[in-house]
């Protein structure tokens, strides 16, 4: 199974083994990662699972459609190049060994 | 585990309180006790991605097996607890709760969760299958085959639920009817603008939409659904009827408490319920809350249940921390995604912002100039824009929301 990296917002690191086809959220919210919030649960609908992605993966993970790049624009935390709602990210193989930084706000 | 806290209902809001409450570093005995036999899961998506096949049982669980292991939190699955007795005032005896197998668990705290059951209709025929309802993960699983075998669906409300899974049947192909009592739809909650709306965005997609539509009755043959009757004497066919006309608070064993009760379960900014080793949270209770004036209002969303839920926890834990959050919602409806912060009950004046035609608009509710809510339909930075408002007690200039060459700044 793909491991995904999260560096929690105070810093610590938690490694998540996910199944393929969760999402970069689901991954961390079951296992209880802190930091995401991820009210919807995944509906793109809350911006609160607001994480900035490893560069190396860019090309991997995809960018953002519409609705969500509205909703990260406003998000509360600094939009970067790199932001993405981690609902919106489905885990692969591809993205196995990704680190992901989550967002301090949400 | 006479000093542990025993959660009875397994939704959104009981997982809050249990991890809010190992969050902060509480250590007692924590037991989620649900009739359900999934492990405790999110429920918005079984009306929509769910339903529409885009999301399966082990995506909508909120927290792992080993997640709730790892922090010594028990979850009881498929037992309904039918007796509570709370401890005794003098710190001396448990309280106790009795589930219907007989099984008995002791707490010093006890946490209602136990949301709400959808409304049912007693008429003629309402007991026939292929009349369902949809609340929880087995009501979504039979509808879901029922739907892929059904030709013509017929929904009863035009609420969110009942649009929403006329949305999923009508991408599907089927021949959908919404049938509303009321002489607009999500007349709750939206303003007429916004139900107009969603009136002709449904029918543009092919879904019938019948206002001021009575149900009087069902036709059915061999035990089966055959058609819906009207009270103007028409019937409408259908062979998979979606009741959605609302939810009820499960009250019996607040009642059984004596806690006070008010279509929900009376609880203050800190989830306190009358009984001081009591706290309620979600669907079940009612609040004065602070985004609707003070007045008691009972929220059925995500949001209430996990921001009550967290002020439940520190209260548990011996902290006071009120409940201040912006309500809100969401409905996805085919390619409609609706977002609302605030409540906008009691409105004077509503300004439509964008393009309803163009299916990309939002609706901002004042009152006395005050900024109360928005419903954004494709619109997140307005969404965003009026949350971040509210949050910050500021509000939005109502002379600038129209103009579209302007984002929508908070002041």
């Amino acid at each position: 199974m793909p491991t995904i990296h999260y560096i929690c917002p105070d810093g610590t690191r938690r490694d998540v083994e996910a199944a393929a086809g969760l999402s970069v959220m689901e991954a961390a919210v079951k296992q209880g990662v802190p930091g995401l919030i991820a009210e919807c649960g995944g509906a793109a609908a809350c911006a609160t699972c607001h994480v900035y992605v490893d560069e190396k993966f860019a090309a991997a993970v995809g960018e953002a459609d519409d609705i969500e790049a509205e909703m990260l624009d406003d998000a509360m935390a600094e939009r970067r190049p790199t932001s993405r709602l981690a609902c919106q990210i489905e885990i692969g193989d591809a993205l196995d060994g990704m680190e992901i930084e989550i967002a301090a706000v949400q | 585990m006479s000093s542990g806290l025993l959660v009875v209902g397994g939704g959104q809001a009981a997982v809050q309180v249990a991890c809010s409450l190992r969050e902060s570093g509480w250590q007692s005995p924590i037991t989620i006790v649900g009739e359900e036999v999934a492990l405790p899961y999110q429920r918005p998506p079984l009306s929509k991605a769910f339903l529409a096949g885009k999301a399966d049982a082990d995506s909508l669980a909120l927290r792992s097996d080993d997640y709730f292991a790892r922090e010594g939190i028990e979850v009881v699955r498929g037992a309904r607890v039918t007796q509570v007795t709370a401890p005794g005032a003098d710190g001396t005896a448990p309280g106790v709760a009795v589930t219907s197998g007989g099984r008995a668990f002791e707490f010093a705290h006890l946490a209602l969760t136990v949301g709400a059951s959808p409304r049912r209709l007693s008429l003629s025929g309402s007991d026939l299958l292929g009349i369902s309802y949809l609340r929880d993960l087995s009501d979504a699983e039979t509808l879901k085959r029922d739907l892929a075998v059904a030709k013509s669906v017929v929904v009863i409300g035009g609420g969110f639920i009942g649009l929403e899974a006329a949305a999923v049947a009508r991408a599907r192909g089927l021949h959908v009817t919404v049938l509303e009592a009321a002489d607009r739809l999500i007349g709750r909650v939206v303003a007429p603008v916004v139900s107009e709306f969603y009136r002709e965005a449904h029918e543009r997609r092919g879904t019938k939409v019948r206002l001021g539509a009575s149900v009087v009755g069902f036709e059915g043959r061999e035990g089966r659904v055959t058609a819906v009757e009207l009270a103007d004497g028409t019937t409408v066919p259908a062979d998979l009827v979606v009741v959605g006309i609302g939810v009820v608070p499960r009250l019996a064993l607040a009642e059984q408490l004596g806690l006070e009760c008010d279509n929900g379960i009376v609880v203050d900014e800190y989830a306190r319920t009358s009984h001081p080793a009591v706290v309620a949270a979600g669907d079940c209770t009612t609040t004065s809350h602070p985004f609707a004036g003070g007045a008691r209002v009972r929220l059925e969303s995500v949001q209430n249940a996990v921001d009550q839920a967290k002020c439940a926890a520190a209260t548990i834990a011996g902290r006071a921390e009120p409940y201040t959050s912006v309500p809100w919602f969401w409905s996805d409806q085919d390619t409609l995604k609706l977002q609302i912060a605030g409540l906008s009950s009691g409105f004077d004046t509503a300004l439509v912002r964008g393009r309803p035609e163009e299916e990309k608009f939002s609706v901002l509710y004042y009152r006395d100039g005050q900024l109360l809510a928005v419903d954004a339909v494709n619109s997140p930075r307005d969404y965003m824009a009026v949350r971040r408002a509210l949050a910050a007690g500021r509000t939005i200039d109502p002379e600038r929301v129209t103009d579209m060459s302007t984002a929508l700044t908070p002041v």
